[in-house]
């Protein structure tokens, strides 16, 4: 009955956040802000990770490929395929869960307590939209970016690892990414991180409007923002491959 | 004017307003005192339509305001302004751009235009230079004054302010209390205040109404407050050894 109740709810929610906007600019401002909030600030994040995720594929590769009846340039292509159909995208959701997810939550949720929320909606402004709507666009918007930049950072960590570890060489590497390429992949991901950032933002905006209290159960529905978003991210991305890639 | 006709409210089956019945007059500075958890607060944020409640009427000069749907209700919420509790300021906005927002939500001024009427909100809530300050870089009276100035930006019809002066300390708890009322009185709008302090009582309650347990339990003015031989009131207002003083040097005189 629980879950029930907080799916009719998160829709009930979604039906607000996608009302009128009271005035366009302003809108048009916030979106502008959260791109720079929620986007270009995991710019430093996501290129960490993917350089260590490109890194890590491209040295269990070469060591799971010894064999010499395996060529070299596998070692590139399943670094390109692994980042372009999986890391760069779910990974990349995985991280911004927990970074936009838990500022999102927090964010709103200490509106909330404060009543902020309740000034916003006394003004006569809708404040689920006004709040939740810059940051779905923004991140929406923002996130095929990343993943983008995840599998070129991440190809780039790959043959980092590869050359200073002698697994391959430069040729054999750049051979493997360029064999087989399929671009409909690229799509694929870009696809999924939309769905992701929409569900990321959405669900962690969720529990932030929906915070009472004081600033423990704005620690609660930060947490619960991570995992839910979490959860729902791995089991989209399920019914998102078995959609696209079937 | 504001009418609250037989309204009940009820929490998880608790009930919190039982059958409020009340006028709160227009130019007049009114008053809600009760014991904290009595349920002013829960009334004046039904009053306002933060909480939908159950049975009843809340009448805004003749507008049944909860029977109004969600888009009529949007645009009767631009004629009120709300200080809360806790000055409700936006953390991440400089006290301009706070007191700004409704101009720039609700109107089609020029930036000069609006900039103007903040200084001159500012200004009447005695704030000054301290337009790029956030609201963590200022007091918390100073925090009251800004919410005041916000409030006031769209020359609404009715201000409700809920404690408008707790956690500030006596002389600047007067001097909230005295802007509520000089700025009711110049813009003659139908003021609602929430209070547990009597200083406040004595300072501007034009309207006073008793609630208990969520009943009301008295209504009247400042001066008739003294003389009640309500009970509960009594208890209420001379619960401190000060009042209890004053009390006593009264009925010997």
């Amino acid at each position: 009955m629980g879950l029930f109740y907080h799916i009719g709810k998160y829709f009930v929610l979604l039906s607000r956040v996608f009302s009128k906007p009271e005035k366009l600019k302003i809108y048009y401002r916030e979106t502008i802000k959260e791109i720079d909030k929620l986007g270009l600030n995991s710019i430093g994040i996501v290129a960490i990770i993917s350089v260590f995720m490109g890194a890590v594929i491209t040295i269990q590769t070469a060591y799971n490929t010894e064999n010499p009846i395996y060529p070299k340039y596998l070692i590139g292509l399943t670094a390109r395929d692994t980042l372009l159909l999986e890391f760069s995208s779910t990974i990349v959701a995985l991280i911004l869960a927990g970074k936009i997810g838990s500022n999102i939550a927090s964010e709103i949720g200490t509106m909330r307590v404060t009543e902020q929320i309740d000034a916003l909606e006394i003004m006569g402004v809708n404040s689920a939209s006004y709040l939740i709507l810059p940051k779905i666009i923004g991140s929406v918007i923002f996130a095929p970016f990343l993943t983008l930049m995840s599998m070129i950072i991440g190809i780039f960590g790959g043959w980092l690892a590869g050359i200073s570890t002698g697994v391959m060489t430069t040729q054999d590497y750049i051979y493997g990414i360029q064999y087989a390429f399929i671009p409909y992949y690229i799509v694929y991901a870009v696809i999924k991180i939309a769905i992701f950032a929409f569900l990321i933002t959405t669900i962690s905006a969720y529990h932030g409007y929906y915070s009472y209290g004081g600033s423990l159960e704005v620690g609660k529905s930060s947490t619960k923002a991570v995992v839910n978003s979490s959860i729902f991210i791995l089991l989209f991305n399920v019914i998102l491959t078995q959609l696209l890639l079937s | 004017m504001i009418e609250v006709k037989n309204v009940s409210k009820s929490f998880n089956g608790i009930p919190v307003l039982k059958d409020i019945n009340v006028l709160f007059e227009k130019g007049k500075t009114n008053l809600i005192i009760g014991q904290s958890g009595s349920g002013k607060t829960v009334l004046l944020k039904s009053i306002v339509g933060l909480h939908d409640i159950e049975i009843g009427q809340i009448i805004f000069d003749g507008v049944v305001f909860n029977e109004l749907d969600f888009k009529k209700k949007k645009e009767m919420r631009k004629q009120i302004g709300m200080l809360f509790q806790g000055g409700a300021l936006f953390d991440s906005a400089t006290v301009e751009e706070n007191v700004m927002y409704p101009l720039d939500m609700f109107t089609e001024k020029s930036h000069e235009e609006k900039r103007e009427r903040v200084n001159e909100c500012l200004t009447r809530v005695n704030i000054v230079n301290a337009n790029k300050l956030f609201p963590a870089e200022i007091s918390g009276g100073m925090q009251k004054r800004v919410a005041i100035a916000r409030a006031i930006a769209l020359n609404p019809k009715y201000l409700f302010c809920d404690e408008p002066n707790s956690g500030l300390d006596p002389q600047t708890a007067i001097l909230i209390d005295n802007l509520i009322k000089e700025i009711t009185e110049e813009y003659n709008m139908t003021t609602i205040v929430n209070t547990h302090d009597m200083n406040s009582v004595m300072e501007i309650g034009d309207k006073v109404m008793f609630i208990y347990k969520g009943e009301k339990w008295w209504e009247g003015t400042r001066d008739g407050i003294f003389d009640s031989e309500n009970k509960e009131l009594n208890e209420f207002i001379f619960a401190s050894k000060l009042s209890q003083k004053i009390r006593d040097l009264k009925n010997l005189h």
